[in-house]
């Protein structure tokens, strides 16, 4: 079964209920008070969010560490495997992520820059700030722009044409799940756009080497280096290093897809979003996006990606702030009517599960 | 011995490309640093031994003696090179890096260097270095860059005649170079002469006085002439100490106006001696009254008028923020692409028009309408 054409997927919006139920003018009001947070954090940058990266660092490297060494410990293998797997979600999330978004650029710093960082990822990170910081993070949730709706492999939203395809969608979404690494790395590749020929096999051809170049180093290291440096415990170091990047996967995917999939969420049209003001553009990454809430340790291993909300309103804020600003982006949220939406782990994540399950199937009544 | 680890087999070990597959994507230093600030495979980072004031006494900007000791990566320096300094400033969380010239005579790989630092009013970085620098802490370097630099030796004596025009802090890397020659065995007894005229603002000011007046006290065909306060550079003058000086090697370093006098000195007929080596700490200031055109910079969908300062300024005026390094045209952190106009090198003079070119942002100034891509 072929994806659907791309120029099919995406069905044109009649009504606009939801959308724009603030004038002009209040939304103007309202990215002002966006702009004034931004604009204290700004000011208030210094020492201790230095201090913050440096040491959340220090941890992922000691866990990589101790990780790597444990398995020349047998009976140790899970604690090598947790420890390895602490290490990797750390590095892709609240370290890899936050600072190719260039949330630490302004200390000059170049193991921390935004222009030199890689993650322990085969995606290479040249190719993802491409599509996340700039396609994702300025075209949140408008359908057919937004190319993380369902990553061109799911159906993840109503206006979404059904296909009989999307009936796997469930399955699909778990092998994305177990993948998910490899799937961030294809994800600039367009695949689903290369099937529906709005993108062509040469288009690609610039991306090959950077991303062959990263798969053979983080292939090299993790399933031939380590394991042979464990000489007869080579198989299980492979297996271990394998799980631990597994574990990685699963966690990155399912605080991810809390981000922008759990229900309520809403996605916007190209006409909407046009010549948006900077207040509408506020107001639409805070209704594409979902939160989830925990305890600082939580946050810290989401990369607190849990603030989901704050991070697509200040992208390259350092993430350690968002917990601090999220309080009062609620509340001026709530001045303005502006649904906030958050909830516990286990609540978006069944709320997501049961949108990937409910898109599998043909909308009930066809809107005429 | 921690600060000899990576010269040695351990050295080629970490720099080895096992090492570094298995330190992918990260790099070997990102791990070192975390053990030993001093363990380094690839990056130069030194620690600060001591601090010594240069001129207490004065009651202008205090200058300080840093002595540092490099990590092993370092590969040594010429007399007259300059280095990159980073510094991690306390409190604002930012890494600076300004380039100052090495004081000390040359290096060998891992060996200690010294430089010698004005603390400028609007310098974080020197006034940070000068007056709280501790011994102990550690600050990060670039290899020894630049071609301020003498290319003789004392063990290889020539009759050439050198000459070193110096002014205020400039005097570091003539310094070096005359620190080197003396140290290397230099005696005069070549018959080569070394003329070294600097100008101070005030005997108080003048920095390496007791050093200076040793040397020209010796027998070793180094004349030493210190001028003080109003005194300013004439070729008069000039002609008077070296009667030949445009056929002689000149080695001239300090600030914009001196080195403006300079400039003229070693002109005739609109021609520049070709003897004459110069350094600048600070590039030149641009002539802003006659700034024409547009700058628009594409990737943010800014613009403006032209202003007539460096684009990097024009950029940061317009809210942008370009990653930069030493804003002196030096380390090209803020090289970018401009995609269309013609630029003027404010440290050449040279202008370009050539579309789709990697310029330094920092020490290049629009000349009528340009893009660029930012």
């Amino acid at each position: 079964m072929s994806i659907p054409y791309q120029d099919e997927t995406f069905e044109a919006r009649e009504v606009v209920e939801e959308v724009t139920k603030l004038s002009a003018e209040q939304l103007d009001a309202f990215g002002a008070e966006m702009d004034a947070i931004r604009q204290r954090v700004i000011a208030d940058l210094g020492q201790a969010d230095r201090d913050y990266i440096h040491n959340v660092v220090k941890a992922q490297r000691a866990f990589e560490v101790a990780g790597r060494a444990l398995f020349y410990l047998p009976p140790a293998w899970p604690l090598a495997v947790a420890s390895l797997s602490v290490s990797k979600i750390l590095d892709n999330m609240e370290i890899g992520h936050n600072v190719m978004h260039g949330q630490y650029d302004w200390m000059n710093e170049p193991g921390l820059s935004s222009r030199q960082f890689d993650w322990d990822n085969v995606c290479p990170g040249e190719q993802w700030k491409y599509s996340h910081n700039y396609i994702h993070h300025t075209f949140t949730n408008i359908l057919g722009k937004d190319r993380d709706i369902g990553y061109g492999i799911l159906r993840m939203d109503e206006d979404q044409k059904w296909h009989p395809y999307y009936l796997g969608n469930p399955v699909y979404a778990f092998l994305l799940m177990v993948f998910f690494e490899w799937g961030v790395a294809m994800h600039d590749l367009e695949v689903e756009n290369i099937v529906s020929g709005k993108r062509s096999l040469d288009d690609n051809k610039a991306l090959y080497p950077g991303l062959m170049k990263k798969i053979r180093r983080q292939a090299l290291k993790d399933y031939v280096l380590f394991p042979a440096l464990t000489g007869p415990l080579f198989p299980l170091t492979l297996a271990g290093n394998a799980t631990a990047n597994l574990i990685r996967n699963v966690w990155a995917f399912n605080i991810i897809f809390c981000g922008h999939f759990p229900a309520g969420v809403a996605t916007f049209s190209e006409e909407e979003c046009e010549d948006e003001s900077r207040g509408h553009w506020y107001y639409r990454q805070i209704l594409g996006s979902a939160n989830i809430t925990g305890g600082k340790l939580f946050h810290l291993m989401s990369g607190n990606l849990s603030h989901q909300i704050e991070h697509h309103l200040f992208p390259d804020l350092p993430a350690r702030r968002y917990p601090e600003i999220a309080g009062e982006v609620r509340e001026i949220c709530e001045r303005y009517g502006i649904a906030y939406n958050t909830g516990p782990l286990h609540k978006q994540l069944g709320s997501v599960a049961k949108k990937i399950c409910k898109m599998a199937l043909p909308p009930k009544k066809q809107a005429d | 011995m921690s600060t000899t680890l990576a010269s040695t087999v351990g050295g080629r070990m970490l720099r080895s490309r096992v090492v570094a597959a298995l330190a992918s994507p990260h790099g070997v230093d990102r791990y070192l640093e975390l053990v030993n600030p001093m363990w380094a495979a690839e990056e130069v980072r030194a620690r600060v031994v001591d601090v010594r004031r240069e001129n207490a006494d004065s009651d202008g900007a205090p200058v300080a003696t840093l002595t540092l000791q490099p990590t092993s990566t370092w590969r040594g320096h010429r007399a007259g090179q300059y280095v990159q300094v980073g510094v991690d400033l306390p409190d604002s969380g930012k890494r600076m890096t300004r380039c100052f010239s090495i004081s000390s005579a040359s290096s060998l790989p891992g060996e200690q260097i010294a430089l010698t630092i004005r603390a400028h009013d609007e310098g974080q970085v020197s006034k940070y270095l000068v007056s709280q620098a501790q011994p102990g802490q550690m600050v990060h370097l670039s290899q020894a860059e630049g071609e301020f630099t003498l290319h003789e030796s004392a063990a290889t004596p020539t009759n050439n005649h050198l000459l070193f025009i110096t002014g205020g802090s400039g005097i570091t890397p003539a310094m070096s170079i005359l620190r080197t020659l003396l140290r290397d065995g230099y005696d005069g007894r070549a018959g080569r002469k070394v003329t070294f005229l600097h100008y101070a603002r005030s005997a108080e000011d003048q920095i390496f006085a007791a050093e200076l007046a040793e040397i020209a006290e010796a027998d070793n065909d180094v004349t030493v002439h210190l001028r003080h306060g109003d005194h300013v550079f004439s070729d008069f003058e000039l002609r008077r100490l070296v009667p030949d000086y445009r056929d002689t090697d000149t080695w001239a370093c300090g600030p914009a106006g001196l080195m403006e006098l300079i400039h003229s000195a070693y002109t005739a007929d609109e021609v520049l001696s070709a003897r004459l080596r110069t350094e600048f700490f600070k590039p030149p200031r641009v002539a802003t009254g006659a700034a024409e055109g547009d700058v628009s910079f594409d990737r943010s969908g800014t613009g403006a008028a032209n202003t007539g300062a460096t684009l990097l300024e024009q950029a940061e005026a317009l809210g942008l923020t370009p990653e930069f390094g030493c804003r002196m045209g030096i380390c090209f952190s803020c090289t970018s692409r401009k995609t269309e106009g013609t630029v003027r090198n404010v440290l050449t003079g040279a202008e370009s028009s050539l579309p789709d070119e990697d310029i330094q942002i920092c020490v290049t100034t629009p000349v009528g309408d340009c893009a660029v891509d930012l």
